[in-house]
């Protein structure tokens, strides 16, 4: 008896999960799936990503699709968990039958699904930091952020121009924070600068003092670069402070968000970081070529999702148009062609900057988009 | 050197005092009803949270304070009544099962009403640190020190001093025979949900502009109170209170010489070598179990 | 109580029969893990259901079996078997090592114990950075055994669907036999069984180290279907979700466990769809199923059948 209706349970079980599947069919929409961290330590680019992808497509859709196809968007929160990312670019793939994914909040979760977008040829356009991702070139992998190896660049380039040469370095042992650490000694013995301190945090710290204590005992210390993304940073910020340290700090664009700002309160004064020009878009000349893209950008995210824009928001918009853009080009979701046409873009003007993609460059950003910025009076102020 | 010392000791005291709390919630709710409360972390999660968003929203500090202990109380009471009550004679997994799912319950119900995000909190009397013998002491901690040891204090008195807190304890001691003696032992289970969570509350607010506050910051926070709790010897309130500082002592202590790293280790290290070499805790009593 | 061989035989029906409606590899997938949680919950069962012993950090041992296939195969070279049973006999020394003083304890300082190892294992792979790559975890090779690549979920589901006809026959193999006549004892009555001559504290480290042990292989394997490991796999909420599906299925109840680990795989997978309630609706099933149904869906579930039937 018990027999038959474990049996009858398990019917009932599959015909659900039969059912769920029929669902899924419908007229022909190009689909675009995408996995973020929504929730998470990295919640702060997460979110506001999802709804700057629901925003446009939602735009798109009433303005009559692409070509006359509505687009269907499917999102899924990884909850900054890498496997969990792997997961849902699986269930995007194989479940969803998605055309072309923009998502990967992290570098972590972007590097978990890199492996399953190559196999399944499918185009891919990351929205994190990390160089790793494009470096070397992955056929089917793209990313819209600036680089980590950027970040370091235009740090010490600052400390430099300030005359200070020996760093402390505190990064993150997240994917983004790792990558970011070996970049930043990579670049700071090209550029003359010592790293006197080497050490790491866990993005779900709720205490940074110790490792802070040390470096604030380290007399040949000038300033402190930040290496990590989401609220992490925001944490070190507040108990730099605490512990009273008043070398100057460095954060990296991981952390390129108002809600940094409002998370680190009174702390976050004085902090400088490089940045994509969107967050500084009044600052911005009006010979700037994104002035335009970004001013219209940031006009429309205030208006219909409030807050102000992060260059995170920036990163999903610039992803969705670069998809929305090949797309159109190839004339349909091909991916072979959509690849073809992602890697061709030529002169995009986005959020981060001018984009010039090549089978080489799967990024196409120059420095030259990339901001100094210090945190002044709660509001980002331009340096240079 | 010594300045280094100092500002992992303090560092340590402070979160050492929510361990406290935290341990002490674990030990009253044990007492009352032999349930180990896997929920007691999201008390602190609610007073830390409510105290954020209210006071983002405008609403004065102390009146969000009350409202967030007033949530917390609620929902501990409605846990008490509405599964532990009905649950009395199951397992030790059982009861174990479903506070954990109480717990998952008020961690999904704090996400739909306050977000996902992580919210900020302004320390109550400024940010600016106050330099002793080269540490730096935050204000706040200063504030979360005072609280736990007036709710301490406070606990303490309930339980030695009124007439509701001995008829508490009488019935851990033997809950047949406080039901004899005209103890209503169902509103125990009730009073000492609503005290643990009062507890949890209010170390929530005050740890918050520390911590930040977001929904899962009552995880850890919880069960590092546990450690302490079982430290001290379940059960045993000044033990629970003296576990809580050790665990923070150490850790922070161990973060700074050891490896930051490992530092939510910890704790547990200490526990196991405790249940390895004492099984009843530090304070504990030795018993037989029931058989 | 059912009999063994209609268990089987209906499990193997189910089995053979899922595939018709797992119409792509999303459903599959699912099935697959399902599968994946069930063997490794008819190992706790024994230990929780029967032996009577809490663990809440049994996904530590999941975790620690998938991390050294994972560094073996990835960053050694080993072949996947040789790596899976240098897993198991790993996992299955650390287990008995701390068996002994663990299994000691009662109640809510098993509890205790059995998380602090968990939670401690847990750190240790996420931060021992260089070896396990850290909280962002590694990418792990296919499973590959005599030239032969374990690959597709088909495959898997087939390899997945047989390991757990196996741990299912074992376990009612096990629970039938004398050692598991005094287990079942244990929980009933520790010191009773003692004074029958029950060398108790014998049973219950052997329990605990053959569901460690299994809980490792199915870890080893798992990192290889997934292709991705990170500590995620072997944390506290692993641990929780674990003893939650034996719990939720039914104690003492092979099937039970089996049940609870599917019903626990398959719900949340459609609760995606009102994400944002998510976490409240799982909380609140936990918390009514326990209070209404202590001793599991399944137990109960076969309580009210046959009170029916005698009425």
């Amino acid at each position: 008896m018990a027999n038959r209706l474990f049996t009858s349970l398990m019917a009932a079980g599959a015909l659900a999960l039969g059912l769920a599947a029929g669902a899924a069919q419908a007229a022909d929409p190009i689909r675009i799936g995408s996995f973020l961290s929504v929730t998470g330590p990295a919640s702060f680019l997460g979110e506001p990503e999802k709804k700057v992808l629901e925003l446009y497509v939602d735009r798109i859709n009433k303005a009559g699709g692409v070509d006359g196809r509505p687009i269907r968007l499917t999102v899924y929160d990884d909850g900054g968990d890498a496997a969990k990312a792997a997961g849902f670019a699986k269930r995007l793939i194989d479940s969803d039958k998605v055309d072309v994914i923009v998502g990967g909040t992290t570098t972590a979760a972007t590097m978990a699904a890199v492996p399953l977008v190559e196999r399944a040829e499918v185009p891919f356009i990351s929205l994190a930091g990390a160089v790793v991702i494009v470096e070397p070139v992955k056929p089917w992998v793209f990313k819209t952020p600036h680089t980590d190896r950027m970040a370091a660049e235009k740090v010490m380039a600052d400390m430099t121009k300030r005359g200070l040469s020996r760093l402390a370095l505190l990064s993150e042992d997240s994917g983004f924070g790792k990558s970011g650490r070996a970049e930043t000694l990579k670049v700071a013995k090209d550029m003359g600068i010592t790293v006197v301190a080497d050490e790491t945090y866990g993005a779900k710290d709720t205490d940074v003092t110790p490792q802070l204590t040390k470096i604030r005992s380290n007399k040949e210390a000038q300033a402190v670069l930040v290496f990590g993304l989401g609220q992490g940073p925001a944490m070190v910020t507040k108990n730099y402070r605490q512990l009273a340290i008043e070398l100057p700090i460095y954060q990296s664009h991981g952390v390129a968000s108002m809600e940094f700002i409002r998370l680190a309160g009174g702390a976050a004064e004085n902090v400088r970081l490089p940045a994509a020009g969107l967050v500084v878009a009044d600052q911005l000349p009006d010979s700037d070529p994104q002035k335009r893209v970004v001013a219209e950008f940031s006009k429309l995210y205030i208006d219909h999702i409030g807050g102000e824009p992060s260059t995170f928001a920036g990163h999903a918009y610039d992803g969705l148009m670069l998809a929305v853009e090949a797309i159109r080009r190839a004339g349909g979701t091909d991916r072979a062609r959509v690849r073809d046409e992602i890697e061709k873009t030529k002169g995009y003007i986005g959020t981060g900057g001018v984009v010039n993609m090549s089978p080489t460059d799967h990024m196409g950003l120059g420095l030259d988009a990339f901001h100094m910025v210090e945190i002044k009076q709660g509001t980002w102020k331009l340096v240079d | 050197m010594f300045a280094e010392f100092l500002q992992y000791l303090l560092s340590g005291i402070t979160i050492g005092a929510i361990y406290a709390l935290a341990g002490l919630g674990f030990s009253i709710i044990y007492n009352a009803s032999h349930v180990i409360n896997f929920a007691q972390g999201e008390f602190i999660m609610i007073g830390g949270m409510s105290a954020a968003t209210l006071t983002a929203a405008g609403v004065p500090l102390p009146l969000a304070m009350l409202f967030g202990l007033a949530a917390a109380m609620l929902g501990g009471v409605l846990i008490a009544k509405f599964t532990i009550e009905r649950a009395r004679n199951a397992s030790v997994v059982t009861l174990i099962i479903i506070t954990i799912g109480a717990s998952i319950f008020l961690r999904g119900l704090a996400e739909v009403v306050w977000g996902k995000e992580f919210h900020r909190l302004a320390a109550f009397s400024g940010d600016d640190p106050i330099a002793v013998m080269g540490a730096a002491v935050l204000p706040q901690s200063l504030w979360v020190l005072g609280v736990a040891l007036v709710l301490i204090a406070a606990t303490g008195f309930f339980f030695n001093r009124t007439l509701a807190g001995k008829a508490m304890l009488a019935t851990s001691h033997n809950r047949l025979a406080a039901q004899l003696v005209g103890i209503n032992v169902r509103g125990v289970v009730l009073v000492a949900f609503a005290l643990s969570a009062a507890l949890g509350a209010v170390g929530g607010a005050v740890v918050a502009p520390i911590t930040f506050s977001y929904t899962e910051m009552g995880i850890m926070l919880g069960l590092k109170g546990f450690t302490a709790a079982v430290l001290g010897g379940l059960g045993n309130g000044a033990g629970a209170v003296v576990g809580g500082l050790l665990v923070g002592i150490a850790e922070a202590l161990g973060a700074g010489y050891i490896s930051s790293a490992y530092k939510d280790a910890i704790a547990f290290v200490i526990i196991l070598l405790v249940l390895m070499f004492l099984p009843n805790g530090l304070f504990g009593k030795r018993g037989t179990e029931r058989v | 109580m059912l009999g063994r061989v209609p268990v089987l035989v209906g499990l193997a029906a189910v089995i053979a029969v899922l595939p018709l409606v797992l119409t792509n590899n999303f459903l599959l997938n699912v099935a697959i893990i399902a599968g994946f949680n069930a063997v490794v919950c008819v190992g706790l069962n024994l230990l929780i259901g029967y032996a009577g012993q809490i663990s809440l950090g049994h996904a530590a041992f999941f975790g620690l079996g998938a991390y050294v296939s994972a560094v073996l195969v990835g960053t050694h070279g080993w072949p996947p078997l040789p790596a899976l049973l240098a897993g198991a006999a790993f996992v299955g020394v650390l287990a008995f090592a701390v068996a002994k003083p663990i299994l000691r304890l009662k109640g809510h300082y098993l509890a205790m114990a059995t998380l602090g190892i968990g939670i401690i294992i847990s750190i240790v792979l996420r931060t021992e950075t260089d070896i396990t790559g850290g909280p962002d975890g590694m990418v792990v090779v296919p499973f590959e055994v005599f030239g032969i690549e374990v690959a597709g979920e088909s495959m898997w589901y087939w390899v997945v669907g047989a390991l757990l006809l196996l741990a299912v026959w074992l376990s009612l193999n096990l629970i039938e036999s004398p050692a598991g006549r005094a287990m079942r004892a244990l929980h009933g009555s520790e010191v009773a069984a003692e004074t029958l001559g029950v060398d108790t504290t014998g049973y219950k480290v052997m329990v605990f180290v053959l569901s460690a042990v299994l809980a490792s292989v199915m870890g080893s394997l798992f990192a290889h279907y997934l292709g991705f490991i990170t500590p995620s796999a072997g944390d506290f909420f692993k641990s929780i979700e674990l003893v939650t599906m034996v719990v939720f299925g039914g104690m003492a109840s092979t099937l039970g466990a089996v049940v609870g680990a599917v019903i626990l795989t398959v719900l949340p997978q459609f609760l995606t769809a009102f994400q944002d309630y998510q976490h409240m609706v799982l909380g609140a099933i936990l918390m009514f199923t326990m209070v209404f149904m202590p001793r599991g869906l399944l137990p109960t579930l076969e309580g009210l059948i046959t009170a029916r039937r005698r009425a």
